[in-house]
């Protein structure tokens, strides 16, 4: 090959930079955005710019982006999980349960993990094994898991855990980094390695843009899909352990509804909901720009519905604005 | 970078032009946090608690709560609450537990908290006000039929289920002052179990079993409503009244057939005022929240406080053909 081609000529293999193509991208408009979101928040609040209130600002996100980015996988694998916020109320409630009789933190810590787990793995049979549409079955372990938690608190509430469990909800690992964002960080790392560098990663972005040649292609589509639903069950579970300690009880609505907001940060972070693309530093910044946007509007004491309108607004505007972009572009070069 | 410097430019721009001038630092801030926002007893709370800032003077009421009705909603408006360092957090609390390692964090940063309607457990807030107590709750029914029956007569109570706690207490303390209502028989208790046709046949056996029955007194929100429509449609308006607790959007058809001449259930508007006016004293330091010690809360009297640090406000409120047309579109 090599001496077929001039050494010192260069053949462009793409038509824009990697400059260009990063300028252009979806994380470089979403920092765009969360940039401007941050200035326009220290502006508008002169509590905003405190190292502390920015410290309690982070539980607005970390825990929902834990699950995010295993959820970011799965949706580019073209496979979605509804039943997070279930998992994390049945995670809770199973470690009440067992915090009753007495079990340590590092007891409770497992058990969370393993209940995550175990309800990954009952959603992925359902999907991988039984070959069901996943939202379908996710939409049912949804009521099933919570469900569980109901039957067995009713209208109670599980608390005294104990004391040093309350590190991973309300601990800091140093100064004002807490260890919710201390867990956010490792995992974006561990996540953008897994997706971006591993061979786990490309399978995982060739089952979602064609599970039929992945499949041909020699990638066993139906247990990488499995691994994915055991990790969004097992990030499900971390949440449970973190956003517990920072309650210090268990009632079974905990988390009610926080399965949307997760997928809300997925889509925002550019992940398609059809699957085949998406990147974890797009879910990172989303993660931000979810919790900035919030905690800068509560700041404003601005009415919760408001909220969730601009949460709305901007997800739409950031999906149509690359598309109408698109649209403009290729006016002009028809005309 | 030129499209990225652009979009911070005009970014840095827009947010000067909206800044605008700096926040009023002077007032008290007192913040009232509500279950969710949209909520009509909470919107009529939030308009007593306008009145008792205009009272105070100087009073700022930033009214505030998360869209749906959950613990970690409440968290999030908490801990913006507590970066804007406001002076005191009144809360109606959706979970009594999952709040308090945020609100005692609150308070660590030297922030009042108390609770109202809803409370949070003692560790989390300073005091709590409840709106009303069991004892009062209890005085109130027999008194409400007793009003309307000054030469005495036969009233029977149509309850929740046998084993409802909060019913049982009322009851239990309605006994407890039937010596201050002479001439005035408990005939008997029935339970419909918060079931509206179960209720509804429970208030028809009883006109049928005492046919001289003056009143019904339901102390559940089910019931009373059923126990109306089975006067209604007994053709006994005006021979049996019903009354007990219950709410006034329900019970404004009752009223205005006759078949109710009152009832009664907490105000939201004086719990607003006096969740308030509490939180205002405890701000400033004009009142310190322990056990045994008297608030005063403005025109709602004062609060004392158990051993809980929790008070009750008043005597449940009264709603009658006078009134039932302002706070039937309330709650």
């Amino acid at each position: 090959m090599r001496d077929t081609v001039q050494p010192n000529r260069h053949v462009p293999d793409r038509l824009t930079s990697r400059a260009q193509r990063m300028l252009r991208s979806w994380e470089a408009l979403l920092l765009a955005v969360a940039v401007a979101i941050f200035m326009l928040n220290s502006f508008a609040s002169p509590y905003f710019l405190n190292a502390w209130n920015l410290s309690d600002a982070t539980f607005n996100f970390t825990e929902k982006a834990m699950i995010a980015f295993a959820m970011a996988l799965l949706i580019i694998s073209g496979e979605i999980d509804l039943s997070v916020a279930s998992i994390i109320a049945l995670a809770s409630t199973a470690m009440g349960l067992a915090a009753q009789y007495g079990a340590g933190t590092g007891e409770l810590v497992g058990i969370g993990l393993v209940v995550g787990l175990l309800c990954g793995a009952f959603n992925g049979v359902f999907v991988t094994i039984l070959g069901l549409p996943s939202i379908v079955v996710t939409i049912g372990t949804m009521s099933l898991f919570r469900g569980i938690s109901y039957i067995i608190l009713g209208d109670e509430a599980f608390r005294g855990y104990p004391a040093d469990f309350a590190w991973f909800g309300q601990g800091y690992v140093y100064w004002v980094f807490t260890v919710e964002l201390a867990i956010f960080a490792i995992l974006a790392v561990v996540y953008g390695v897994l997706l971006h560098k591993t061979n786990f990663g490309r399978a995982v972005y060739a089952i979602g843009n064609n599970p039929t040649g992945a499949l041909f292609s020699g990638i066993r589509v139906q247990r990488v899909k499995f691994i994915l639903f055991l990790l969004t069950g097992l990030m499900s579970g971390l949440a449970a352990i973190c956003l517990t300690s920072r309650l210090g009880s268990t009632r079974p609505s905990i988390a009610q509804g926080m399965e949307l907001e997760v997928v809300t940060m997925v889509v925002l972070g550019g992940v398609n909901i059809l699957g085949g693309s998406g990147s974890i530093p797009g879910v990172v910044i989303a993660a931000f720009v979810m919790g900035l946007v919030t905690f800068g509007l509560g700041l404003l004491n601005v009415p919760g519905i408001v909220m969730s309108i601009f949460i709305g607004l901007l997800l739409i505007g950031v999906i149509a604005l690359p598309r109408l972009w698109a649209m403009l572009r290729q006016g002009r070069r028809a005309s | 970078m030129s499209v990225l410097k652009k979009v911070i430019a005009s970014a840095a721009v827009a947010t000067a032009l909206l800044s605008g001038p700096a926040l009023a630092q002077d007032n008290t801030r007192i913040a009232l946090v509500v279950k969710a926002l949209g909520i009509g007893f909470f919107e009529a709370a939030a308009k007593g608690a306008e009145e008792a800032a205009a009272e105070l003077g100087g009073v700022e009421i930033i009214y505030t709560g998360p869209t749906d009705t959950t613990a970690e909603g409440q968290i999030e408006v908490i801990n913006a609450l507590i970066a804007q360092q406001v002076d005191a957090i009144a809360i109606s609390a959706n979970d009594t537990d999952a709040l308090v390692p945020t609100l005692k964090k609150a308070m660590d940063r030297g922030i009042t908290v108390i609770s109202w309607d809803s409370g949070v457990a003692p560790e989390g807030r300073q005091l709590h006000l409840n709106p009303s107590s069991n004892a009062l709750i209890g005085n109130m029914i027999i008194k409400l039929a007793a009003d309307h029956l000054p030469d005495g007569g036969e009233v029977a109570v149509l309850s929740a289920t046998t084993t409802a706690t909060n019913q049982n207490i009322w009851i239990e303390e309605m006994t407890k002052v039937m010596g201050d209502y002479p001439g005035i028989d408990v005939v008997s208790t029935v339970y419909g179990d918060d079931l509206a046709d179960k209720s509804y046949r429970e208030a028809q056996g009883l006109m049928q079993a005492h046919p001289e029955l003056d009143a019904i007194i339901a102390p559940t929100s089910v019931g009373i409503v059923a126990a109306a429509q089975a006067v209604v449609d007994a053709g006994k308006v005006g021979e049996v009244n019903v009354t007990g607790l219950g709410l006034p959007s329900e019970m404004a058809g009752a009223i205005e057939s006759g078949a109710s001449q009152s009832f009664a259930i907490w105000n939201p508007i004086d719990l607003g005022y006096s969740a308030t006016v509490l939180a205002y004293q405890l701000a400033k330091g004009g009142a310190v929240a322990e056990p045994g010690a008297e608030i005063p809360m403005g025109r709602m009297g004062s609060l004392t406080l158990d051993d809980n640090n929790e008070g009750a406000m008043a005597d449940p409120f009264v709603y009658d053909a006078s009134n039932i047309d302002a706070f039937k579109s309330i709650f």
